[in-house]
Protein backbone atom coordinates (compact mmCIF):
# COMPACT_ATOMS: atom_id res chain seq x y z
CA UNK A 1 0.00 0.00 0.00
CA UNK A 2 0.97 3.59 -0.50
CA UNK A 3 2.63 4.99 2.57
CA UNK A 4 1.82 8.56 3.46
CA UNK A 5 3.16 11.04 0.94
CA UNK A 6 6.43 12.49 2.23
CA UNK A 7 6.97 15.70 0.29
CA UNK A 8 8.76 18.90 1.31
CA UNK A 9 10.11 22.08 -0.25
CA UNK A 10 13.27 20.09 -1.01
CA UNK A 11 11.54 18.80 -4.14
CA UNK A 12 12.31 22.26 -5.61
CA UNK A 13 15.97 21.73 -4.77
CA UNK A 14 15.85 18.53 -6.82
CA UNK A 15 14.46 20.56 -9.70
CA UNK A 16 17.23 23.10 -9.07
CA UNK A 17 19.84 20.37 -9.32
CA UNK A 18 18.41 19.14 -12.63
CA UNK A 19 18.34 22.70 -13.96
CA UNK A 20 21.98 23.21 -12.92
CA UNK A 21 22.88 20.11 -14.93
CA UNK A 22 20.64 21.18 -17.80
CA UNK A 23 22.39 24.54 -17.95
CA UNK A 24 25.60 22.68 -18.84
CA UNK A 25 24.08 21.11 -21.91
CA UNK A 26 20.99 23.09 -22.79
CA UNK A 27 22.17 24.28 -26.17
CA UNK A 28 22.83 20.77 -27.47
CA UNK A 29 19.70 19.52 -25.78
CA UNK A 30 17.46 22.20 -27.08
CA UNK A 31 18.77 22.22 -30.61
CA UNK A 32 18.35 18.47 -31.01
CA UNK A 33 14.83 18.31 -29.63
CA UNK A 34 14.00 21.37 -31.62
CA UNK A 35 15.12 20.02 -34.99
CA UNK A 36 12.46 17.34 -35.24
CA UNK A 37 9.38 19.56 -34.85
CA UNK A 38 10.92 22.03 -37.29
CA UNK A 39 11.34 19.23 -39.82
CA UNK A 40 7.65 18.44 -39.39
CA UNK A 41 6.92 22.12 -39.86
CA UNK A 42 8.76 22.15 -43.13
CA UNK A 43 7.81 18.74 -44.53
CA UNK A 44 4.19 18.49 -43.40
CA UNK A 45 3.22 22.12 -42.94
CA UNK A 46 4.81 23.53 -46.03
CA UNK A 47 5.46 20.48 -48.25
CA UNK A 48 2.38 18.38 -47.70
CA UNK A 49 0.34 21.43 -46.71
CA UNK A 50 0.52 22.77 -50.25
CA UNK A 51 -1.75 19.88 -51.32
CA UNK A 52 -4.14 20.01 -48.39
CA UNK A 53 -7.44 21.90 -48.46
CA UNK A 54 -7.81 24.54 -45.78
CA UNK A 55 -9.09 23.03 -42.53
CA UNK A 56 -11.84 25.12 -40.91
CA UNK A 57 -10.63 28.04 -42.96
CA UNK A 58 -6.95 27.64 -41.88
CA UNK A 59 -3.88 26.85 -43.90
CA UNK A 60 -2.45 23.43 -43.11
CA UNK A 61 0.60 25.01 -41.46
CA UNK A 62 -1.66 27.10 -39.25
CA UNK A 63 -3.58 23.93 -38.34
CA UNK A 64 -0.50 21.78 -37.74
CA UNK A 65 1.76 24.16 -35.83
CA UNK A 66 -0.17 24.33 -32.51
CA UNK A 67 -0.41 20.54 -32.59
CA UNK A 68 3.36 20.37 -32.82
CA UNK A 69 3.62 22.65 -29.79
CA UNK A 70 1.72 20.01 -27.80
CA UNK A 71 3.45 16.95 -29.24
CA UNK A 72 6.91 18.47 -28.92
CA UNK A 73 6.35 19.18 -25.26
CA UNK A 74 5.02 15.66 -24.74
CA UNK A 75 8.05 14.02 -26.35
CA UNK A 76 10.57 16.19 -24.49
CA UNK A 77 8.92 15.30 -21.21
CA UNK A 78 8.62 11.61 -22.05
CA UNK A 79 12.31 11.31 -22.94
CA UNK A 80 13.24 13.02 -19.69
CA UNK A 81 11.09 10.81 -17.49
CA UNK A 82 12.11 7.53 -19.11
CA UNK A 83 15.71 7.67 -20.31
CA UNK A 84 16.66 10.66 -18.18
CA UNK A 85 15.28 9.30 -14.92
CA UNK A 86 16.53 5.79 -15.58
CA UNK A 87 20.07 6.92 -16.36
CA UNK A 88 20.18 8.93 -13.13
CA UNK A 89 18.88 5.96 -11.16
CA UNK A 90 20.66 3.04 -12.73
CA UNK A 91 23.85 4.37 -14.35
CA UNK A 92 24.84 7.63 -12.70
CA UNK A 93 23.41 6.63 -9.29
CA UNK A 94 22.37 10.24 -8.81
CA UNK A 95 19.26 9.05 -7.01
CA UNK A 96 21.35 7.32 -4.39
CA UNK A 97 23.49 10.42 -3.91
CA UNK A 98 20.51 12.71 -3.44
CA UNK A 99 18.73 10.27 -1.13
CA UNK A 100 21.70 10.46 1.24
CA UNK A 101 20.62 14.04 1.97
CA UNK A 102 17.42 15.12 3.76
CA UNK A 103 15.58 14.77 0.44
CA UNK A 104 12.92 12.02 0.61
CA UNK A 105 12.17 9.57 -2.17
CA UNK A 106 8.86 11.32 -2.83
CA UNK A 107 10.65 14.69 -3.04
CA UNK A 108 13.01 13.15 -5.54
CA UNK A 109 10.40 11.56 -7.82
CA UNK A 110 8.27 14.69 -7.68
CA UNK A 111 11.38 16.72 -8.55
CA UNK A 112 11.85 14.53 -11.63
CA UNK A 113 8.24 15.21 -12.60
CA UNK A 114 8.73 18.94 -12.17
CA UNK A 115 11.78 18.77 -14.39
CA UNK A 116 9.78 16.79 -16.97
CA UNK A 117 7.08 19.47 -16.81
CA UNK A 118 9.75 22.17 -17.16
CA UNK A 119 10.96 20.52 -20.34
CA UNK A 120 7.40 20.23 -21.60
CA UNK A 121 6.96 23.98 -21.13
CA UNK A 122 10.34 24.84 -22.62
CA UNK A 123 10.12 22.69 -25.75
CA UNK A 124 6.51 23.62 -26.42
CA UNK A 125 7.16 27.31 -25.91
CA UNK A 126 10.11 27.28 -28.29
CA UNK A 127 7.80 26.09 -31.08
CA UNK A 128 5.30 28.71 -30.02
CA UNK A 129 7.96 31.39 -30.45
CA UNK A 130 8.69 30.10 -33.94
CA UNK A 131 4.97 30.32 -34.69
CA UNK A 132 4.97 33.88 -33.41
CA UNK A 133 7.83 34.77 -35.72
CA UNK A 134 6.02 33.17 -38.66
CA UNK A 135 2.86 35.13 -37.81
CA UNK A 136 0.92 32.00 -36.86
CA UNK A 137 -0.13 33.18 -33.40
CA UNK A 138 -3.53 34.77 -33.78
CA UNK A 139 -4.71 35.51 -30.26
CA UNK A 140 -3.10 36.86 -27.07
CA UNK A 141 -4.68 33.92 -25.24
CA UNK A 142 -1.61 32.09 -26.56
CA UNK A 143 0.06 33.46 -23.43
CA UNK A 144 -1.84 30.76 -21.54
CA UNK A 145 -0.13 28.00 -23.50
CA UNK A 146 2.98 27.71 -21.25
CA UNK A 147 1.01 27.28 -18.00
CA UNK A 148 -1.26 24.76 -19.70
CA UNK A 149 1.83 22.89 -20.87
CA UNK A 150 3.07 22.83 -17.28
CA UNK A 151 -0.05 20.96 -16.17
CA UNK A 152 0.09 18.72 -19.24
CA UNK A 153 3.78 18.17 -18.53
CA UNK A 154 2.98 16.80 -15.07
CA UNK A 155 0.58 14.34 -16.70
CA UNK A 156 3.09 13.24 -19.35
CA UNK A 157 5.76 12.94 -16.66
CA UNK A 158 3.51 10.68 -14.60
CA UNK A 159 2.67 8.45 -17.55
CA UNK A 160 6.36 8.18 -18.46
CA UNK A 161 7.46 7.43 -14.90
CA UNK A 162 4.74 4.78 -14.62
CA UNK A 163 6.28 3.05 -17.62
CA UNK A 164 9.77 3.48 -16.16
CA UNK A 165 8.60 1.95 -12.88
CA UNK A 166 6.85 -0.97 -14.58
CA UNK A 167 9.46 -1.83 -17.20
CA UNK A 168 12.74 -0.54 -15.82
CA UNK A 169 15.16 -1.46 -18.55
CA UNK A 170 16.84 0.84 -21.02
CA UNK A 171 15.80 -1.43 -23.94
CA UNK A 172 12.13 -1.25 -22.97
CA UNK A 173 11.81 2.49 -23.45
CA UNK A 174 11.74 1.97 -27.23
CA UNK A 175 8.43 0.18 -26.78
CA UNK A 176 7.06 3.07 -24.77
CA UNK A 177 7.71 5.34 -27.71
CA UNK A 178 6.57 3.00 -30.49
CA UNK A 179 3.55 1.58 -28.63
CA UNK A 180 2.30 4.62 -26.74
CA UNK A 181 3.90 7.91 -27.69
CA UNK A 182 3.83 7.51 -31.47
CA UNK A 183 0.16 6.38 -31.65
CA UNK A 184 -0.75 9.34 -29.44
CA UNK A 185 1.23 11.61 -31.71
CA UNK A 186 -0.52 10.30 -34.82
CA UNK A 187 -4.10 10.06 -33.56
CA UNK A 188 -4.58 13.05 -31.30
CA UNK A 189 -5.53 15.65 -33.85
CA UNK A 190 -2.02 16.99 -34.47
CA UNK A 191 -2.12 16.20 -38.19
CA UNK A 192 -5.82 15.97 -39.04
CA UNK A 193 -9.19 16.68 -37.41
CA UNK A 194 -10.62 13.70 -35.59
CA UNK A 195 -14.14 14.35 -36.92
CA UNK A 196 -13.39 12.34 -40.04
CA UNK A 197 -12.61 9.20 -38.05
CA UNK A 198 -15.04 6.40 -37.30
CA UNK A 199 -16.99 6.63 -34.04
CA UNK A 200 -14.80 4.05 -32.26
CA UNK A 201 -11.53 5.69 -33.26
CA UNK A 202 -12.89 9.07 -32.31
CA UNK A 203 -13.83 7.84 -28.85
CA UNK A 204 -10.43 6.26 -28.46
CA UNK A 205 -8.76 9.48 -29.53
CA UNK A 206 -10.83 11.38 -26.99
CA UNK A 207 -9.20 9.24 -24.29
CA UNK A 208 -5.76 10.31 -25.44
CA UNK A 209 -4.43 13.05 -23.15
CA UNK A 210 -2.59 14.56 -26.10
CA UNK A 211 -5.91 15.16 -27.89
CA UNK A 212 -6.94 17.53 -25.14
CA UNK A 213 -3.58 19.24 -24.96
CA UNK A 214 -3.72 19.77 -28.74
CA UNK A 215 -7.24 21.18 -28.43
CA UNK A 216 -5.94 23.55 -25.76
CA UNK A 217 -2.86 24.77 -27.63
CA UNK A 218 -4.78 25.18 -30.87
CA UNK A 219 -7.72 26.89 -29.21
CA UNK A 220 -5.50 29.27 -27.24
CA UNK A 221 -3.35 30.16 -30.22
CA UNK A 222 -6.43 30.89 -32.32
CA UNK A 223 -8.49 32.44 -29.52
CA UNK A 224 -11.21 29.81 -29.95
CA UNK A 225 -11.94 29.17 -26.30
CA UNK A 226 -15.29 27.37 -26.50
CA UNK A 227 -15.13 23.95 -24.83
CA UNK A 228 -11.53 24.31 -23.71
CA UNK A 229 -12.50 24.05 -20.04
CA UNK A 230 -13.47 20.42 -20.65
CA UNK A 231 -10.08 19.71 -22.18
CA UNK A 232 -8.30 21.41 -19.32
CA UNK A 233 -10.34 19.54 -16.72
CA UNK A 234 -9.57 16.25 -18.44
CA UNK A 235 -5.83 16.94 -18.29
CA UNK A 236 -5.79 18.38 -14.77
CA UNK A 237 -8.01 15.73 -13.18
CA UNK A 238 -6.12 12.90 -14.84
CA UNK A 239 -2.82 14.43 -13.68
CA UNK A 240 -4.09 14.53 -10.10
CA UNK A 241 -5.59 11.05 -10.25
CA UNK A 242 -2.43 9.41 -11.57
CA UNK A 243 -0.07 11.12 -9.13
CA UNK A 244 0.19 8.28 -6.57
CA UNK A 245 1.13 5.66 -9.17
CA UNK A 246 4.54 6.91 -10.31
CA UNK A 247 5.46 7.61 -6.69
CA UNK A 248 4.52 4.09 -5.65
CA UNK A 249 6.16 2.40 -8.63
CA UNK A 250 9.37 4.39 -8.35
CA UNK A 251 9.55 3.58 -4.65
CA UNK A 252 9.33 -0.10 -5.50
CA UNK A 253 12.04 0.30 -8.13
CA UNK A 254 14.49 2.29 -6.02
CA UNK A 255 14.11 0.18 -2.88
CA UNK A 256 14.43 -3.18 -4.63
CA UNK B 1 25.86 9.92 26.04
CA UNK B 2 23.80 7.96 23.56
CA UNK B 3 25.32 5.67 20.99
CA UNK B 4 25.76 6.94 17.44
CA UNK B 5 23.92 3.86 16.22
CA UNK B 6 21.88 1.37 18.19
CA UNK B 7 20.46 -1.70 16.46
CA UNK B 8 18.50 -4.57 17.98
CA UNK B 9 17.08 -7.48 16.02
CA UNK B 10 17.58 -5.61 12.77
CA UNK B 11 16.13 -7.51 9.80
CA UNK B 12 16.00 -6.71 6.08
CA UNK B 13 14.12 -8.89 3.64
CA UNK B 14 13.85 -8.40 -0.10
CA UNK B 15 10.82 -10.48 -1.06
CA UNK B 16 11.70 -13.97 0.12
CA UNK B 17 15.41 -13.25 0.44
CA UNK B 18 16.64 -12.29 3.89
CA UNK B 19 19.68 -10.05 3.47
CA UNK B 20 20.09 -9.21 7.16
CA UNK B 21 18.85 -11.79 9.62
CA UNK B 22 18.27 -9.93 12.86
CA UNK B 23 21.51 -8.35 14.04
CA UNK B 24 22.42 -6.41 17.18
CA UNK B 25 25.20 -3.84 17.31
CA UNK B 26 25.94 -0.41 18.60
CA UNK B 27 28.40 2.20 17.41
CA UNK B 28 29.83 4.55 20.03
CA UNK B 29 30.11 8.24 19.35
CA UNK B 30 33.58 9.16 18.08
CA UNK B 31 34.80 5.69 17.21
CA UNK B 32 35.51 4.07 13.88
CA UNK B 33 33.33 1.00 13.51
CA UNK B 34 33.81 -1.57 10.78
CA UNK B 35 31.66 -4.11 9.00
CA UNK B 36 33.90 -6.80 7.62
CA UNK B 37 32.73 -9.63 5.44
CA UNK B 38 32.65 -11.17 1.97
CA UNK B 39 30.47 -9.83 -0.84
CA UNK B 40 26.84 -10.56 -0.14
CA UNK B 41 27.36 -10.69 3.62
CA UNK B 42 24.79 -7.97 4.25
CA UNK B 43 27.22 -5.12 4.97
CA UNK B 44 25.89 -2.73 2.35
CA UNK B 45 22.27 -3.51 3.24
CA UNK B 46 23.02 -2.78 6.90
CA UNK B 47 24.73 0.49 6.05
CA UNK B 48 21.82 1.44 3.81
CA UNK B 49 19.38 0.92 6.65
CA UNK B 50 21.51 3.07 8.93
CA UNK B 51 21.57 5.94 6.43
CA UNK B 52 17.83 5.69 5.88
CA UNK B 53 17.99 4.49 2.29
CA UNK B 54 16.29 1.17 2.99
CA UNK B 55 13.54 0.87 5.60
CA UNK B 56 14.21 -2.06 7.97
CA UNK B 57 11.80 -4.99 7.73
CA UNK B 58 11.90 -5.51 11.49
CA UNK B 59 13.86 -4.61 14.58
CA UNK B 60 14.85 -1.45 16.35
CA UNK B 61 17.25 1.04 14.79
CA UNK B 62 18.24 4.39 16.28
CA UNK B 63 20.75 6.72 14.68
CA UNK B 64 22.13 9.61 16.74
CA UNK B 65 19.39 8.83 19.22
CA UNK B 66 16.60 9.17 16.66
CA UNK B 67 14.43 6.31 15.43
CA UNK B 68 14.59 4.98 11.85
CA UNK B 69 12.53 5.42 9.74
CA UNK B 70 10.36 7.93 11.63
CA UNK B 71 13.06 10.62 11.88
CA UNK B 72 14.89 9.90 8.63
CA UNK B 73 14.80 13.42 7.28
CA UNK B 74 16.40 14.82 10.46
CA UNK B 75 18.85 11.97 10.75
CA UNK B 76 20.04 12.42 7.17
CA UNK B 77 20.81 16.06 7.92
CA UNK B 78 23.58 14.88 10.29
CA UNK B 79 24.96 12.10 8.12
CA UNK B 80 27.50 11.84 5.36
CA UNK B 81 27.37 8.87 3.00
CA UNK B 82 30.13 7.59 0.75
CA UNK B 83 28.62 4.85 -1.39
CA UNK B 84 30.44 1.90 -2.87
CA UNK B 85 30.22 3.28 -6.39
CA UNK B 86 31.17 6.88 -7.07
CA UNK B 87 28.01 8.73 -8.00
CA UNK B 88 29.28 12.14 -9.01
CA UNK B 89 27.27 14.17 -11.48
CA UNK B 90 29.22 13.70 -14.71
CA UNK B 91 27.94 17.00 -16.13
CA UNK B 92 28.94 19.13 -13.16
CA UNK B 93 32.38 20.51 -12.46
CA UNK B 94 34.07 19.77 -9.15
CA UNK B 95 33.17 22.96 -7.28
CA UNK B 96 29.69 23.12 -8.74
CA UNK B 97 28.90 19.55 -7.75
CA UNK B 98 29.68 20.44 -4.12
CA UNK B 99 27.56 23.60 -4.28
CA UNK B 100 24.60 21.80 -5.84
CA UNK B 101 24.80 19.09 -3.19
CA UNK B 102 24.97 21.69 -0.41
CA UNK B 103 21.54 22.98 -1.41
CA UNK B 104 19.96 19.72 -0.30
CA UNK B 105 21.23 20.50 3.21
CA UNK B 106 19.87 24.05 3.14
CA UNK B 107 23.30 25.66 3.17
CA UNK B 108 23.25 29.21 1.87
CA UNK B 109 25.28 29.98 -1.22
CA UNK B 110 28.04 31.74 0.76
CA UNK B 111 28.22 29.06 3.46
CA UNK B 112 28.34 26.40 0.77
CA UNK B 113 31.14 28.16 -1.06
CA UNK B 114 33.21 28.54 2.10
CA UNK B 115 32.65 24.93 3.08
CA UNK B 116 33.38 23.68 -0.44
CA UNK B 117 36.71 25.50 -0.54
CA UNK B 118 37.69 24.08 2.86
CA UNK B 119 36.80 20.61 1.70
CA UNK B 120 38.68 20.89 -1.58
CA UNK B 121 41.74 21.89 0.43
CA UNK B 122 41.17 19.05 2.89
CA UNK B 123 40.86 16.61 0.00
CA UNK B 124 43.89 17.82 -1.92
CA UNK B 125 41.72 18.98 -4.80
CA UNK B 126 42.70 22.65 -4.92
CA UNK B 127 43.05 23.81 -8.48
CA UNK B 128 40.60 21.18 -9.68
CA UNK B 129 37.50 23.34 -9.13
CA UNK B 130 36.68 23.57 -12.82
CA UNK B 131 37.47 19.97 -13.78
CA UNK B 132 34.82 17.43 -14.59
CA UNK B 133 34.76 14.11 -12.72
CA UNK B 134 35.84 12.19 -15.82
CA UNK B 135 39.10 14.16 -15.85
CA UNK B 136 39.99 13.17 -12.28
CA UNK B 137 42.02 10.12 -11.27
CA UNK B 138 40.31 7.31 -9.38
CA UNK B 139 41.75 8.49 -6.08
CA UNK B 140 40.70 12.09 -6.66
CA UNK B 141 37.17 11.03 -7.58
CA UNK B 142 36.98 9.06 -4.37
CA UNK B 143 38.22 12.01 -2.34
CA UNK B 144 35.70 14.24 -4.05
CA UNK B 145 32.88 11.86 -3.12
CA UNK B 146 34.15 11.95 0.47
CA UNK B 147 34.38 15.76 0.35
CA UNK B 148 30.81 15.92 -0.90
CA UNK B 149 29.66 13.69 1.95
CA UNK B 150 31.25 16.17 4.39
CA UNK B 151 29.54 19.29 3.02
CA UNK B 152 27.03 19.35 5.91
CA UNK B 153 29.69 18.73 8.63
CA UNK B 154 28.21 15.33 9.44
CA UNK B 155 28.43 13.86 12.93
CA UNK B 156 28.40 10.38 11.47
CA UNK B 157 30.12 9.40 8.23
CA UNK B 158 29.28 6.08 6.55
CA UNK B 159 31.66 4.68 3.99
CA UNK B 160 30.85 1.62 1.92
CA UNK B 161 34.17 0.11 0.83
CA UNK B 162 35.92 3.46 0.75
CA UNK B 163 39.12 2.30 -0.93
CA UNK B 164 38.06 -0.59 -3.15
CA UNK B 165 39.69 -0.34 -6.56
CA UNK B 166 42.29 2.25 -5.53
CA UNK B 167 46.03 1.80 -5.83
CA UNK B 168 48.05 1.76 -2.58
CA UNK B 169 49.00 5.45 -2.69
CA UNK B 170 45.46 6.56 -3.41
CA UNK B 171 44.18 4.25 -0.70
CA UNK B 172 46.58 5.69 1.83
CA UNK B 173 45.51 9.21 0.96
CA UNK B 174 41.91 8.25 1.63
CA UNK B 175 42.90 6.68 4.96
CA UNK B 176 44.79 9.81 6.00
CA UNK B 177 41.61 11.84 5.54
CA UNK B 178 39.63 9.36 7.56
CA UNK B 179 42.19 9.48 10.40
CA UNK B 180 41.91 13.24 10.47
CA UNK B 181 38.12 13.14 10.53
CA UNK B 182 38.25 10.74 13.44
CA UNK B 183 40.57 13.10 15.30
CA UNK B 184 38.02 15.84 14.72
CA UNK B 185 35.44 13.71 16.47
CA UNK B 186 33.44 12.42 13.51
CA UNK B 187 32.04 8.95 14.10
CA UNK B 188 32.99 6.66 11.21
CA UNK B 189 31.28 3.52 10.04
CA UNK B 190 32.84 1.64 7.19
CA UNK B 191 32.38 -1.61 5.38
CA UNK B 192 35.31 -3.33 3.81
CA UNK B 193 36.72 -6.64 2.79
CA UNK B 194 40.28 -5.40 3.20
CA UNK B 195 41.78 -6.66 6.47
CA UNK B 196 44.46 -4.02 6.28
CA UNK B 197 41.86 -1.28 6.12
CA UNK B 198 39.88 -2.71 9.02
CA UNK B 199 43.00 -3.19 11.17
CA UNK B 200 44.35 0.28 10.46
CA UNK B 201 41.17 2.24 10.85
CA UNK B 202 38.67 0.45 13.07
CA UNK B 203 38.47 0.69 16.85
CA UNK B 204 35.88 -2.04 16.83
CA UNK B 205 34.36 -4.15 14.12
CA UNK B 206 31.94 -6.93 13.40
CA UNK B 207 32.49 -9.77 10.98
CA UNK B 208 29.39 -10.54 8.93
CA UNK B 209 28.46 -13.40 6.69
CA UNK B 210 25.12 -14.59 5.37
CA UNK B 211 23.36 -11.59 6.87
CA UNK B 212 24.47 -12.37 10.43
CA UNK B 213 27.17 -11.07 12.74
CA UNK B 214 29.65 -13.84 13.46
CA UNK B 215 31.96 -11.97 15.82
CA UNK B 216 32.34 -8.50 17.28
CA UNK B 217 35.07 -6.63 19.11
CA UNK B 218 38.37 -4.80 18.86
CA UNK B 219 40.59 -6.12 16.07
CA UNK B 220 43.35 -7.31 18.45
CA UNK B 221 40.89 -9.01 20.77
CA UNK B 222 39.18 -10.74 17.87
CA UNK B 223 42.50 -12.10 16.68
CA UNK B 224 43.50 -13.27 20.16
CA UNK B 225 40.11 -14.83 20.89
CA UNK B 226 39.45 -16.53 17.59
CA UNK B 227 42.82 -17.32 16.08
CA UNK B 228 45.32 -17.41 18.95
CA UNK B 229 48.80 -16.00 18.62
CA UNK B 230 50.16 -17.89 15.69
CA UNK B 231 49.21 -20.05 12.79
CA UNK B 232 51.04 -22.87 11.06
CA UNK B 233 50.10 -23.25 7.44
CA UNK B 234 50.61 -26.81 6.24
CA UNK B 235 50.84 -26.71 2.44
CA UNK B 236 48.64 -29.40 0.88
CA UNK B 237 48.02 -30.67 4.38
CA UNK B 238 44.26 -30.98 4.16
CA UNK B 239 44.36 -34.53 2.80
CA UNK B 240 46.65 -35.67 5.65
CA UNK B 241 44.79 -33.97 8.48
CA UNK B 242 44.56 -37.22 10.46
CA UNK B 243 48.31 -37.79 10.41
CA UNK B 244 48.84 -34.20 11.50
CA UNK B 245 46.44 -34.66 14.35
CA UNK B 246 48.20 -37.77 15.56
CA UNK B 247 51.61 -36.11 15.36
CA UNK B 248 50.68 -32.92 17.16
CA UNK B 249 47.68 -33.67 19.33
CA UNK B 250 47.03 -30.88 21.80
CA UNK B 251 49.48 -28.43 20.25
CA UNK B 252 46.92 -26.49 18.24
CA UNK B 253 43.55 -25.19 19.35
CA UNK B 254 41.72 -25.10 16.06
CA UNK B 255 42.14 -25.92 12.41
CA UNK B 256 40.86 -24.67 9.08
CA UNK B 257 40.84 -26.27 5.65
CA UNK B 258 41.42 -23.81 2.86
CA UNK B 259 42.09 -24.71 -0.75
CA UNK B 260 43.86 -27.98 0.11
CA UNK B 261 45.99 -26.33 2.78
CA UNK B 262 45.60 -26.90 6.48
CA UNK B 263 45.71 -23.97 8.89
CA UNK B 264 46.57 -24.81 12.52
CA UNK B 265 45.88 -22.08 15.07
CA UNK B 266 48.06 -22.20 18.13
CA UNK B 267 49.74 -20.38 20.98
CA UNK B 268 52.69 -22.82 20.80
CA UNK B 269 53.94 -22.33 17.26
CA UNK B 270 57.54 -23.55 17.67
CA UNK B 271 56.53 -26.82 19.34
CA UNK B 272 53.84 -27.43 16.75
CA UNK B 273 56.27 -26.83 13.91
CA UNK B 274 58.74 -29.26 15.51
CA UNK B 275 56.09 -31.94 15.89
CA UNK B 276 55.36 -31.82 12.15
CA UNK B 277 58.97 -31.91 11.00
CA UNK B 278 59.13 -35.67 10.34
CA UNK B 279 56.00 -35.72 8.15
CA UNK B 280 57.86 -34.31 5.13
CA UNK B 281 55.59 -31.41 4.13
CA UNK B 282 57.34 -29.20 1.60
CA UNK B 283 55.51 -26.03 2.62
CA UNK B 284 55.32 -25.39 6.33
CA UNK B 285 54.98 -21.78 7.48
CA UNK B 286 54.73 -20.34 10.97
CA UNK B 287 53.47 -16.74 11.16
CA UNK B 288 51.66 -14.46 13.58
CA UNK B 289 47.88 -14.45 13.20
CA UNK B 290 46.08 -11.44 11.75
CA UNK B 291 42.52 -10.36 11.33
CA UNK B 292 42.58 -12.24 8.06
CA UNK B 293 42.78 -15.51 9.97
CA UNK B 294 39.74 -14.62 12.04
CA UNK B 295 37.94 -13.69 8.86
CA UNK B 296 38.89 -16.90 7.09
CA UNK B 297 38.02 -19.01 10.06
CA UNK B 298 34.62 -17.45 10.52
CA UNK B 299 33.57 -17.01 6.92
CA UNK B 300 35.39 -19.95 5.32
CA UNK B 301 33.12 -22.72 6.56
CA UNK B 302 32.17 -23.86 3.09
CA UNK B 303 35.73 -24.97 2.47
CA UNK B 304 35.72 -27.41 5.37
CA UNK B 305 35.87 -31.00 4.17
Amino acid sequence: MMARLDVSYLTWRVLGRHLAVFRRSWLVNLSFNFVEPLLYFAAMGLGLGAYVRPIAGMSYLQYLAPGLVASSSMFACAYECTYGTFVRLEYQKTYQAILATPVSLDDLVLGDMLFGAFKAVLYGTVILVVMLILGLVVSPTALLVPPVLAVAGMLFAEVSLIWTGLFPHIDNFNYFFSLIMTPLFLFSGVFFPLDGLSRVLRDLAWLSPLTHVVNLTRGLVLGHLAGLEVDFLFVAVLALALLPFPLRLMRRLVLK
Amino acid sequence: MTEAVYARGLVKEFGRVTAVTGIDFEVRAGECFGFLGPNGAGKTTTLRMVHCFLPPTAGELRVLGMPVPAECRRIKGYLGVVPQENNLDPELKVLESLLVYARFFDLSRSEALKRARELLAFSGLEGKEQERPEDLSGGMKRRLVIARALINKPRLLLLDEPSTGLDPQARYQVWQRLFRLKEEGVTLILSTHYMEEATQLCDRLVIMDGGAILAAGEPDRLVADHAGREVVVVGDGAARADEVQTASAGLYRDRLFLGGDLFLYTDRGRELLGSLGHLGFRRLVLRPTTLEDVYLKLTGKEYEE
